[in-house]
């Protein structure tokens, strides 16, 4: 089962595309973390799955093929749009109740247990507590929807480190519990790894990496050695990005642990985030499983 | 879901702690913990290590790496899971007894006083004998021993190994 599926997805706003000829297959049970700089089309990306932005080509679909939008497809989805919007004149009791209200799946019993768990005063008003405290009454309200999938834009932008570790904390638990999948923006690439466990890059409103975070990193290779040696790779393996000096030179180039390289260069693992770093620098670059016919349409 | 650290929650007599500049995939932390928690003896078969769920709140990581990690110990023989109940403890790892690391450490010290007088200061000592161990380990994996050797082992050492690497460090 796919979590979120699109083909071709494209959105137009005016004579900008925001986003262009995205393909993808997301399996259901994942933490998908979604990064860009911005501008890169990543909202457009989260408002079309949610359906709050129709495409002006091609499909999107939600948790096994529900059309995004349709009535299905929402009630399985919950979104917490960028800065978590609540009522700040509210108290965190009424926002409950408002919620409760509005939803036809609800568990009381879970939010209430989890803002205690918390510590989040229910008479308290909303506009009254901290960053950290409305980005966890934000995420409470949208865990005791019961969704299957739960898409967040930019959830940890306003928040301090401590208010990130014990959302992203809450997030995983609910993860575990329940065993739903997640969609977050995020352009706090750092914090990526330990959470994530499957990637997607956009640039310039094109799709430019997708999938699991093992394999991407499996796959990816740091070689150093000689400098005068780099043009050698440069045709046999295409890298990704090269860092030269005088003597010594750094290639990332995709290739697997098992590979064999020449004597004198030395192969090291890359990290998640050196890894994005790399292809955010490199916006032409690309990876991309699945149907591969699709990635070099129009480049 | 305090996100505290320090507070002892859940059934288990460890907990896990993360090192996020080390370079070691997460996974393998939390696996390299339980195998020094059990060289340590703070576990012992029968027991229950940390629940999923504790893990994950408190250290704000994927569920999928604590699966991952307690596979891997499954794997490795160390744990098995009790359906509906938790991952415990079902192995022990040999601990090298203290009369033969002494004799280990002796070896080395010679070594290392051989290389002082070579003109090798610590850091190389270090170096060279971290790529020394990568390679005894990687012509060990590989049963075919052609090709190059510069293939740094993505699996760690193995436990009986790594009592040796520690001696050094």
């Amino acid at each position: 089962m796919n979590a979120i599926e699109t083909a071709g997805l494209s959105r137009r706003y005016r004579r900008v595309w925001a986003l262009r000829d995205c393909t993808l297959a997301i399996p259901a049970g994942r933490v998908v973390a979604l990064v860009g700089p911005n501008g890169a089309g990543k909202t457009t990306l989260l408002n079309l799955a949610v359906g709050l932005t129709t495409p002006t080509e091609g499909t999107v679909t939600v948790l096994d093929g529900r059309p995004a939008g349709s009535a299905q497809a929402r009630s399985g989805i919950a979104f917490v749009a960028q800065d978590a919007p609540l009522y700040p004149n509210l108290s965190v009791a009424d926002t409950l109740h408002l919620t409760r209200n509005l939803n036809l799946r609800w568990d009381q019993k879970r939010a209430a247990s989890r803002l205690a768990e918390l510590a989040i005063p229910l008479d308290r008003k909303v506009g009254k507590l901290s960053g950290g405290q409305q980005a966890q009454l934000a995420l409470t309200l949208a865990v005791a929807r019961l969704p299957e999938l739960v898409i967040l834009d930019e959830p940890l932008a306003r928040l301090d480190p401590l208010a990130r570790h014990d959302f992203m904390a809450s997030l995983m638990a609910a993860v575990a519990e329940d065993g739903l999948s997640v969609l977050f923006s995020s352009h706090v690439v750092a914090e990526l790894e330990r959470v994530a466990d499957y990637l997607i890059v956009l640039s310039r409103g094109r799709l430019q990496v997708a999938g699991p975070v093992d394999d991407l990193v499996a796959g990816h290779r740091v070689l150093t050695g000689p400098a005068a040696e780099t043009d050698l790779f440069n045709e046999r393996l295409a890298p990704l990005h090269v860092q030269r000096a005088g003597a010594q030179a750094h290639l990332m180039v995709r290739m697997d642990a098992a590979a064999a390289i020449p004597a004198g260069w030395t192969s090291t693992p890359v990290g998640l985030e050196e890894l994005v770093l790399a292809y955010l620098r490199e916006p032409d670059a690309t990876v991309l499983p699945g149907p591969a016919t699709l990635n070099r349409v129009a480049s | 879901m305090n996100g505290g650290t320090g507070e002892s929650s859940g059934p288990s007599p460890i907990a896990f702690r993360l090192e996020p500049g080390s370079g070691v995939p997460t996974y393998l932390q939390l696996v390299q913990q339980v195998e020094q928690a059990l060289r340590l003896g703070y576990l012992e078969p029968g027991d229950q290590l940390p629940r999923v769920k504790d893990v994950v709140g408190s250290l704000a990581i994927n569920p999928n790496t604590v699966l991952k990690a307690y596979r891997e110990l499954e794997h490795r023989g160390l744990a098995g899971g009790r359906p509906g109940q938790g991952t415990f403890v079902e192995g022990t790892l040999g601990r090298v007894g203290l009369p033969q690391q002494t004799e280990l450490r002796r070896a080395l010290t010679g070594w290392m006083r051989t290389a002082t007088d070579a003109g090798l200061d610590p850091d190389g000592m270090a170096a060279l004998f971290t790529a020394a161990l990568r390679d005894f380990t990687d012509s060990a994996q590989d049963e075919s021993a052609q090709g190059h050797p510069v293939r740094p082992s993505r699996r760690p050492a193995r436990p009986g190994r790594r009592d040796e690497a520690e001696g050094v460090a």
